[in-house]
């Protein structure tokens, strides 16, 4: 039982960076654009957020200027695949090398550097003495809690609002949206611009609570994971929980097992091959219900050439 | 009266094709302007424009006396104009209420779905307009849509209403709700302009009616200036007679083309769809389905075609079970179809004419040696079609979907019709067409009659029905709820077995 509830207690802040990543990347493709630089926003994230919390001893400070260094590099894809109508793809894969060049660059000084002030554990009283589910949920750090609100309020405007019914109809069909009258370059600059402050506040977590310390690559694949939860996720916030801290218990697993005798190469291998698992569950998911990506997801719109 | 809106010299030309040939329109307040000209006569282009959807390569757009630039859609619509559009603008994973709250004001930030949805109750009862709010989109019939995209531009607030063919798959009685509720807004000052092939309607319900042809403007007239037979001369470069041909040979072999055995059919909701319907249609016969959208055609026709699995009952085509078999062993059978919704399941959009006119035949000689397509063959084949058919197009390259929507529509029954079927089904094979196109289908149906093919023909026009049937059946709430000789019936009787009204079988 302890045992349980301990795995169950890591794999929460495991998954929040994939959690904070995917509700951006679920907006962002809902808006119609894939963005494949996540793990590029997310390296350049973690190392903004190291760097100027050790140079302002204020790990908020380093948070804060993670979301803003997410935002500007997000921005770079939204001008590319929204004004130039260039390639989606290819504008993505470039953020995630640029990313990962940049922060290495920018990171050499920290390498091996301790944090000066890290993300500590608030447990919440009273809540935390809920049996199983206090111990698991509320005693964490407070980005984790604020991760439970931005959950919440990611499904609430997706699904409640006039602007939930925009963002869905431009990833959907802009064609249709156009001739309602929608702004589509704004909103889509908007969910991407949105989508890179998530992934930052994503590999800010890394950084700052997770393992508080600048490794070079240290999202190790966090980028791409948060793309297929994306998919499994089906587009849908409340799903993109369940998704993060199954992965996020896998990444814990990983670490429980080595002691065990396995081979850490197999160990290593775990998230990818569950990543492979989850998506084939999640195509057959889609082909039953008949629900799938947004339907012009990576597809430009031009007014008078595809009418 | 003050004018609303007036175009001047309006141009635009897409490569080769001029659309619009300085073409001037003016809309007063408080009026129906009818707006006619045969398919690929620049009706919905104008339109477009007028709506900000093109941008036109010259002439002025004025609104209220002042010089306007409609740069986008929303600018129309912060002018005060609403559109109906010809090729539904709606988004098939979205529900009803999601496809008409998108872009609409006043609904309040949060939750906007609850008013939303009670507008369109209030639409729906006042008009006879049968819509359930919360259905997703693609799982209604193209009936069902069309009610949709009109509940959509009624629900805004507008000053002008734009409607291209609207009518072109409503029953006869949702037809005139909808007139009914266009002379209310015309008392109220708003001004209209309807787009329609339908001369009855227009006389009916239009103030003021300009034609176009090839492009150009040919004239603006009063409706009390005009019959019908001014309007056809002014639409047609040649004459063109009204009766056109009848099924006068209501003869039919013993054949057997195409039984149906107490057929069951699920709807995408899962609900039973079709109930227990059986019939046969004999060599060389017509056989029509009339009925309200949404009571069964769409899941029907989609069995028979093997597009849906059927729960229970059997299809024989020629004596054989076909029942569940899938689509492609259906076609092999010789079996032709016409779906109704053309863009979506009747072309490939963004594919090129000619490789659309081979869907059914790509993998086959002569199109297709084995490994290569061969484009010379493919492409004479097309040639001839569009001439054949009298298709307008650039030429047999360009995307399906630049061609006008009745163009699009002689695409697919000129592709259907060449493979020598056995057995057709076509469902509203002549909407959207000009008068003249009408005509051409029918003779080529009554032809395919007269050379033993048999025909399921899917319509709400029951003049349609009654003037090329042998037989028809009317679908009502999953069931037949009368099939009767066509000779033997009225247009009141079906329209009584429409509603329900009228013997089960
Ligand atoms: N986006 C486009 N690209 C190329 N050609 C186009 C485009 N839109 C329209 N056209 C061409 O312009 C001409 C006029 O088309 P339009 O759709 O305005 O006709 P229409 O009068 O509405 O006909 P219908 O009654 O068949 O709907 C047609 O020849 C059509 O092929
Ligand atoms: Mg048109």
């Amino acid at each position: 039982m302890n045992l349980i509830v301990d795995i169950l207690r890591a794999a929460i802040p495991a998954g929040t960076p994939l959690l904070l990543g995917t509700l951006g990347e679920i907006y962002v493709e809902r808006s119609g654009i894939l963005n494949l630089g996540v793990e590029g926003i997310m390296i350049m994230g973690a190392v903004t957020a190291f760097g100027v919390t050790t140079l302002t001893s204020n790990v908020w400070l380093g948070i804060f200027a993670s979301t803003i260094t997410g935002g500007m590099m997000a921005l770079i894809h939204a001008f590319d695949c929204v004004t130039l109508k260039a390639n989606q793809t290819l504008s993505g894969l470039a953020l995630t090398m640029l990313g990962s060049g940049l922060s290495g660059l920018i990171g050499k000084r920290y390498i091996g550097m301790p944090l000066s002030s890290k993300l500590q554990n608030v447990p919440l009283k009273g809540l935390v003495n809920i049996p199983v589910i206090g111990p698991v949920l509320f005693d964490q750090d407070p980005l984790v809690y604020i991760s439970y609100i931005l959950a919440f309020l990611f499904w609430f405007f997706l699904f409640n609002t006039r602007f939930g019914i925009t963002l869905r109809s431009v990833g959907e069909s802009p064609e249709v949206a156009d001739s309602a009258g929608i702004n589509i370059p704004a909103i889509q600059y908007f969910a991407v611009f949105l989508g890179g402050i998530m992934s930052g506040l994503g590999g800010a977590y890394l950084s700052v609570a997770y393992a508080p310390v600048w490794i070079e690559g240290m999202t190790a694949g966090t980028g791409w994971i948060v793309l297929a939860i994306t998919i499994f996720s089906l587009w849908r916030p409340e799903r993109a929980i369940l998704g993060s801290y199954l992965f996020g218990g896998v990444r814990v697993l990983q670490y429980r097992l080595q002691p065990l005798g396995i081979s850490p190469n197999i160990l290593n291998m775990m998230p990818f091959v569950f990543t492979i698992l989850v998506l084939m569950i999640a195509s057959r998911e889609i082909s039953k219900k008949r629900i799938g990506a947004p339907a012009s997801l990576g597809v430009s719109y031009q007014r008078e050439k595809t009418l | 009266m003050g004018k609303v809106i007036q175009m001047k010299g309006i141009v635009k030309s897409f490569g080769n094709i001029i659309a619009n040939n300085r073409v001037d329109f003016d809309l007063r307040e408080g009026e129906i302007h009818g707006l006619l000209g045969e398919n690929g006569a620049g009706k919905t282009t104008l339109m477009n424009i007028l709506y900000g959807l093109y941008s036109p390569d010259a002439g002025e757009i004025y609104i209220d006396g002042n010089r306007v630039d409609i740069k986008s859609p929303s600018d129309a619509i912060n002018f005060g104009i609403s559109m109906v559009h010809q090729n539904f603008k709606l988004i098939q994973s979205h529900t009803v209420v999601e496809n008409v709250a998108l872009g609409l004001k006043g609904t309040g930030f949060f939750f906007p779905a609850r008013t939303v949805e009670r507008r369109i109750r209030e639409f729906s009862q006042k008009y006879g307009f049968k819509i359930d709010p919360h259905t997703p989109v693609w799982q209604l019939s193209a009936g069902e849509k069309q009610r949709v995209e009109i509940v959509k531009a009624f629900c805004r607030n507008a000053k002008v209403f734009i409607l291209d063919e609207p009518t072109s798959m409503l029953t006869p009685a949702e037809t005139g709700e909808l007139f009914k509720l266009l002379r209310l807004l015309r008392v109220e000052g708003k001004s209209i302009i309807l787009i329609t092939h339908k001369l009855d309607e227009v006389l009916e319900v239009c103030d003021r009616i300009t034609v176009l042809r090839g492009g150009k403007k040919i004239k603006t007239v009063d409706i009390n200036e005009v019959n019908k037979k001014d309007l056809a001369s002014m639409m047609f470069d040649q004459e063109i007679s009204f009766l056109g041909r009848e099924n006068r040979m209501r003869k039919v072999d013993k054949d057997i083309i195409l039984e149906i055995k107490n057929i069951s059919v699920l709807s995408d909701k899962n609900l039973l769809a079709v109930k227990d319907v059986s019939f046969n249609i004999h060599r060389g016969e017509i056989f029509g389905i009339a009925g309200v959208a949404g009571n069964g055609q769409k899941e029907l026709v989609e069995a028979i075609t093997g597009l849906r699995r059927t729960v229970n009952g059997n299809i024989y085509i020629l004596g054989r079970d076909v029942t569940n078999v899938g689509p492609r062993e259906i076609l092999d059978k010789g079996v032709a179809h016409v779906p109704e919704e053309r863009i979506r399941m009747g072309v490939v959009p963004s594919m090129s004419l000619e490789e659309n006119f081979i869907l059914r035949s790509y993998n086959k000689e002569p199109f297709s040696d084995g490994l290569f397509l061969r484009y010379d063959v493919i492409s004479n084949h097309a040639k001839e079609l569009i001439s054949r058919y009298k298709i307008s197009a650039l030429d047999e390259k360009s995307p399906a979907i630049t061609l006008s929507g009745g163009n699009i529509q002689k695409l697919i029954l000129a592709r259907e019709l060449t493979i020598s079927p056995v057995l057709i089904v076509a469902s509203h094979p002549t909407q959207g067409l000009d008068m003249k196109s009408i005509q051409q289908i029918h003779e080529l149906l009554l032809k395919q009659k007269e050379d033993g093919c048999a025909v399921l023909l899917i319509s709400e026009d029951i003049q349609e029905l009654l003037s090329l049937s042998d037989r028809i059946a009317v679908m009502f709430d999953g069931r037949i709820s009368g099939i009767r000789n066509t000779d033997e019936t009225t247009i009141e009787e079906i329209g009584m077995l429409m509603v329900g009204g009228g013997d089960r079988v």
